[in-house]
């Protein structure tokens, strides 16, 4: 309905908004409301399919087909087509879960923890690592599943009434693991489409096609943008994150028990469940930074993602690297300072054994490479962090191998001592996750906002704010 | 909502189907002009009104008079819930349902159960928190009056919105549009309302 009255109209019908100028280094000058609107919602509206876009989501789906292909073999014929054995029971399924896993962890830390600690650069890559958040989950959950030989009845670990009367053994990490990860993952969910839902209601109404207004229509939940609503809104949204920090460290520390509350040689070590946060914030934010870097100059997003926040995660992982390689130094000290021959046994056995070769590449990728990034002119420069940031993926994955693998194939009595190699089988289960994820990765860029426009929205009202007061 | 009856426009002026008016809708270019006019309605003594922005602004929901929120009792409770109900069951199972004699070891193992009792206080508290604000929102609520207005549209981009429903007890359409033009808005519109 139009206004009837002799009503003047607003100058700024006539002409743009202002564009606010930014001093800030976590968005470039000149973007304004409508700008960053236009820009991020564009890329899922309005932008066709390029064919970077086209050619790797073709190889992503094939790798995902590969991965369909692997489990339904897995499930034909058994575990016996992986390479575990006794004594090295656990194998890939274990070292890939806890890899996604600790990837996972970056998405959390960075909106959540960051959040709270009122990081203002974490809101350009906040929604992207939420989501990278759930397909890492989705794609852990995965391994201990098909572990299980029989997946059919993983329901055994939750509790329910059954004939038997039988309740899972509230004593064992691998009881913790399930609570823990189902927990994760439902939160992160949560959270990941709770901050979407402002998003979605921008782009049911910048929507030109039928089909898209409802369906992001109905996934907008009707949201509408009052300010009664938002005050809730923003309340559970730090309440959210509040409750997601604890969780995320959480998490991982069960992780660490898992190895942690055995004996095993190598294992039984109160250091775990730290040392394994540190390793998964680490490794999560060498994963961040290996989506970021290509997506950032494929979909030309320099204005949000700058070189200050590529300079700020190298940082993190920095920081956290440190961390890990103190883990790693003390795992040597407490080998000696134990006083145990079979501690002594396993460091020695890790540095000189079968598996040396590895550990070193081990050390060479988490602790001597990314030295390198105490430089800022290395900080900087975005394909050598984008090459970096593969190194350390690549050195957290050996971490699991190591730990999983030199631990349990010589334990304590020699003559059960054996030996692990992975099978044609395992690589194609591992790399059709790594192809299931880029997958989802390449969907989710193509269908949902990319970065939150609603958060990127209030920065700079933020900092217009703050120029005012200036 | 029933519609207040003496505030009803005649009905032959109307679009078939549309049966009254919701409320005026005033649209601003800048946060602030959106939280000054809000205020200024607000002391004017309208109750019944609410304003619109793309982002959360903390001053505006001071400023249509809902500076606060139950919402953290919510989540309280859920983690109550979440963290009793977990260690109930941990507790219950273990030393009464089916208690299993482990060389010796207490039944009641309680630094064991905290691991999950942790894992569902986060779970139910989040899950409250989420379906608190749900709730005390009124969402889902697919479609609503205010979307019949096109330009509502930058409500969830660029724009900021201020209405003031009809029912509100001073809602009076010639003197609320004089309130509203003198806040220096973009444009004003009518809100109409389908219900009977």
């Amino acid at each position: 309905m139009a206004a009837e009255s002799q009503f003047q109209p607003h100058p700024a019908q006539m002409q743009p908004a202002k564009p606010r100028r930014s001093g800030s280094r976590v968005i470039r000058p000149g973007m304004t409301y409508a700008s960053v609107t236009d820009k991020i919602s564009s890329i899922v509206l309005t932008r066709p399919v390029d064919w970077i876009w086209l050619l790797g989501f073709a190889v992503s789906f094939l790798l995902t087909m590969m991965l369909i292909g692997a489990i339904s073999y897995l499930l034909a014929v058994g575990v016996g087509v992986w390479g575990i054995d006794i004594p090295v029971a656990w194998g890939f399924a274990i070292i890939n879960f806890v890899w996604w896993i600790g990837i996972g962890h970056a998405g959390t830390l960075i909106s959540a923890i960051l959040l709270l600690l009122r990081q203002d650069w974490r809101t350009s890559i906040n929604r992207f690592a939420e989501a990278m958040t759930i397909f890492a989950v989705g794609c852990a959950a995965l391994f201990p599943l098909l572990h299980l030989g029989r997946p059919s009845r993983f329901y055994w670990l939750l509790p329910y009434p059954n004939t038997l009367g039988l309740w899972p053994q509230w004593r064992s990490p691998l009881v913790w693991d399930v609570f823990a990860v189902s927990t994760y993952g439902t939160v992160s969910l949560i959270f990941f489409y709770f901050g979407l839902v402002p998003d979605l209601a921008m782009l049911r109404d910048r929507s030109t096609s039928k089909l898209g207004q409802i369906v992001y229509g109905l996934l907008a939940l009707g949201w509408r943008g009052s300010a009664v609503h938002w005050k809730r809104y923003h309340r559970a949204y730090v309440l959210l994150a509040a409750l997601a920090t604890p969780l995320v460290i959480s998490v991982h520390s069960i992780v660490g028990l898992d190895f942690a509350v055995a004996i095993v040689p190598g294992w039984h070590n109160t250091l775990f469940p730290p040392y394994f946060v540190a390793g998964a914030i680490y490794s999560g934010f060498a994963m961040v930074l290996t989506l970021t870097i290509p997506l950032r100059w494929m979909y030309g997003l320099h204005g949000f993602i700058t070189e200050h926040h590529l300079d700020n995660m190298a940082k993190v992982m920095l920081g956290t690297g440190l961390i890990v390689a103190y883990g790693y130094a003390m795992e040597v000290f407490m080998s000696w300072y134990s006083g145990s021959e079979f501690e002594t046994y396993m460091m020695h056995n890790r540095a000189t054994g079968p598996y040396a070769p590895q550990f070193w590449l081990l050390v060479s990728c988490n602790v001597i490479a990314p030295q390198l990034l105490w430089f800022k002119r290395f900080r900087t420069n975005v394909p050598a962090l984008f090459i970096m940031s593969l190194i350390v993926n690549v050195g957290m994955w050996l971490e699991r191998y190591i730990i999983v693998v030199t631990s349990l194939h010589r334990d304590y009595l020699p003559s059960s001592w054996g030996m692990y190699s992975a099978t044609k089988h395992d690589w194609m289960l591992y790399v059709g996750t790594i192809g299931l994820f880029v997958c989802l990765v390449f969907l989710f860029i193509r269908f949902l906002p990319m970065i939150a426009t609603f958060e990127m929205r209030e920065l700079l009202h933020g900092h217009s704010q703050a120029e005012e007061e200036h | 909502m029933a519609e207040h009856p003496a505030h009803r426009p005649p009905t032959d002026t109307l679009l078939p189907g549309i049966v009254g008016l919701y409320g005026l809708l005033a649209e601003y270019a800048e946060p602030d002009e959106v939280v000054a006019a809000a205020r200024r309605a607000h002391d004017a003594g309208y109750r019944r009104l609410d304003a619109f922005a793309p982002f959360p602004i903390d001053e505006l929901s001071h400023a249509v008079g809902k500076p606060r929120t139950r919402l953290p009792l919510i989540t309280l409770a859920g983690g109550a819930v979440g963290a009793l109900g977990g260690y109930g069951m941990q507790y219950w199972t273990s030393v009464f349902d089916f208690p299993l004699n482990v060389g010796g070891r207490p039944l009641h193992s309680w630094p064991a159960f905290i691991p999950i009792t942790f894992e569902l206080t986060i779970l139910c508290a989040a899950i409250a928190t989420v379906a608190g604000m749900c709730i005390l929102n009124r969402l889902p609520t697919p479609h609503h009056p205010l979307f019949d207005v096109p330009a509502f549209a930058r409500a969830t981009q660029d724009r900021f919105f201020l209405c003031i429903e009809s029912t509100d007890e001073q809602f009076d359409k010639a003197g609320t549009r004089r309130l509203l033009e003198s806040t220096n808005p973009v444009d004003i519109y009518e809100v109409p309302s389908w219900r009977t």
